[in-house]
């Protein structure tokens, strides 16, 4: 099997990254976030927005929770038990590479 | 004493289209027996000019399209294809090119990705190279898909296979599978062919056993587990041996418009089978006037057309009352529900006939051209 054709794990440390051929924008008939891939259209909810816009390939993913923690006035460890997860689940997807 | 009655439905109110599938021509050098055109194809000067195209395409993206497919036929073959790309990705649209491939050259395909393109489903007739170019009656084909599924990746566009599956080949599925992972796909799919049109004229010759299905449900299964994170495989088996219909199109006028070559715009691709109602065209009416108002789009919307056992089937709104066509094709009224269904009176006659064609050697294929769409034609109706 090629390098590539891996399934991505996320960890803290990771640093992820929307896909390159996924776009995320906001949609004025619908008025909400939408992400927009082959064959597929998310509606991500609030805190996915604002993750997923944390989400520059620069920051990792415990960086990401820190800079939440004011937003939602919660705990780096907390935040990260939830958008660990929720990565994880849009790296399966093919929304999100790390 | 019974209880008031609770009409609680809600009078359908419609949302914005997800999706429209632009069929910019019905040609293609290829010639597969189970292409989703109608048996009367267009011809190419019955196609709609460029400038019409792209108004379509601005007034989709301002009713809330999201997603464009070109598709076709062929849509390689139309030159102007890489202004509709252009158009597209500067309206917002992500914007599918559905191909057979074989036309493509790189030069083209990197100009189409430099314009904004966002992905490419590449069709496959099988893993197996001969029986790949047999069936789609092209010398060559598959070796030239392969060519261009690896510059799609090149090019870092995402990649979709898309094998269309039928007793002819559901036996290589697991190649399939492979090959759509070494090909370095992100999506792979395998839908069974749908008996409309050419695939209706070829039914006994693609009918797979109830056997072959269920093996090839599992078969997928466990791809899925396997290749979680790395292959997303969409599946679609075939609703003759199925208990409850697809819900096809997500409904009719739900989500999406299908606009032939000429412009006429339909709920789905199969819908001019049905007698009787009057489709619209892109060049005299408004997209919004359409999607919304229009008798095509209105016919069938919702639960108000539907008839017992529909109307009180707590599935109404779930699989909304199944495929139309196909009601047409085999119980004569598009009204009815869906023959897959099992509520339907003529479910069992339905899969009676997958399992009798299936049981039987294969006939030999018609193969898809404009002469034997006009014969087929003459002589269903």
């Amino acid at each position: 099997m090629r390098g590539e054709a891996r399934r991505t794990v996320l960890v803290p440390a990771s640093v992820p990254a929307l896909a390159g051929h996924v776009k995320m924008r906001h949609d004025n008939v619908r008025n909400c976030w939408l992400i927009l891939a082959p064959e597929r259209v998310f509606t991500p909810d609030a805190v996915a927005v604002a993750v997923l816009q944390l989400c520059d390939g620069k920051r990792n993913v415990e960086a990401i929770a820190v800079a939440l923690e004011q937003t939602y006035n919660a705990s780096k460890e907390l935040i990260l038990q939830d958008i660990l997860p929720m990565l994880q689940d849009l790296a399966d997807r093919g929304v999100v590479t790390a | 004493m019974s209880p008031p009655s609770t009409s609680a439905e809600p009078t359908p109110t419609v949302g914005p289209p997800l999706g429209l599938l632009a069929e910019l021509t019905h040609r293609c050098p290829l010639q597969c027996p189970y292409c989703s055109n109608p048996l009367r194809l267009e011809r190419a000067d019955g196609e709609l000019p460029t400038e019409v195209w792209l108004d379509v395409l601005e007034q989709a993206a301002a009713l809330g399209v999201l997603q464009l497919h070109l598709s076709g036929g062929e849509p390689t073959l139309r030159r102007d294809l890489e202004e509709m790309v252009a158009l597209a990705a500067k309206a917002g649209l992500f914007t599918n090119l559905i191909t057979a491939g074989v036309l493509l050259t790189r030069e083209r395909l990197e100009r189409l990705a430099a314009l904004g393109l966002d992905h490419v489903q590449v069709s496959i007739q099988d893993a197996e190279l001969a029986n790949a170019d047999r069936i789609a009656r092209y010398a060559g084909s598959h070796a030239r898909k392969l060519e261009v599924a690896h510059w799609v990746r090149a090019l870092k566009l995402p990649l979709t296979i898309n094998a269309p599956m039928h007793r002819q080949n559901i036996a290589n599925l697991p190649a399939i599978i492979d090959l759509a992972v070494n090909l370095a796909a992100q999506r792979l799919e395998v839908a069974h062919v749908q008996y409309y049109g050419w695939a209706l004229q070829n039914r006994q010759a693609l009918m797979p056993t109830r056997r072959q299905v269920l093996d090839s449900v599992e078969l997928v299964e466990r791809a899925r587990e396997r290749l979680k994170g790395v292959l997303v495989i969409d599946f679609v088996v075939p609703d003759y041996y199925a208990q409850r219909p697809k819900p096809c199109m997500g409904g009719w006028g739900r989500g999406s418009i299908n606009i032939t070559p000429s412009g006429k715009a339909l709920p789905c691709h199969a819908a001019e089978t049905i007698a009787g109602i009057r489709f619209d065209n892109v060049r005299d009416k408004r997209l919004a006037e359409i999607w919304l108002h229009s008798d095509a789009f209105q016919r069938f919307r919702g639960t108000d057309w539907m008839a017992q056992p529909c109307r009180s089937c707590e599935l109404r709104t779930v699989d909304w009352g199944g495929c139309r066509c196909q009601a047409l094709a085999f119980a004569g009224d598009a009204g009815l529900t869906d023959p897959a269904c099992a509520k339907s009176a003529l479910h069992a006659a339905f899969t009676r006939i997958a399992e009798e064609e299936a049981a039987e050697p294969a006939r030999e294929l018609v193969f898809r051209s404009p002469r034997a769409g006009r014969k087929a034609a003459i002589v269903r109706s």
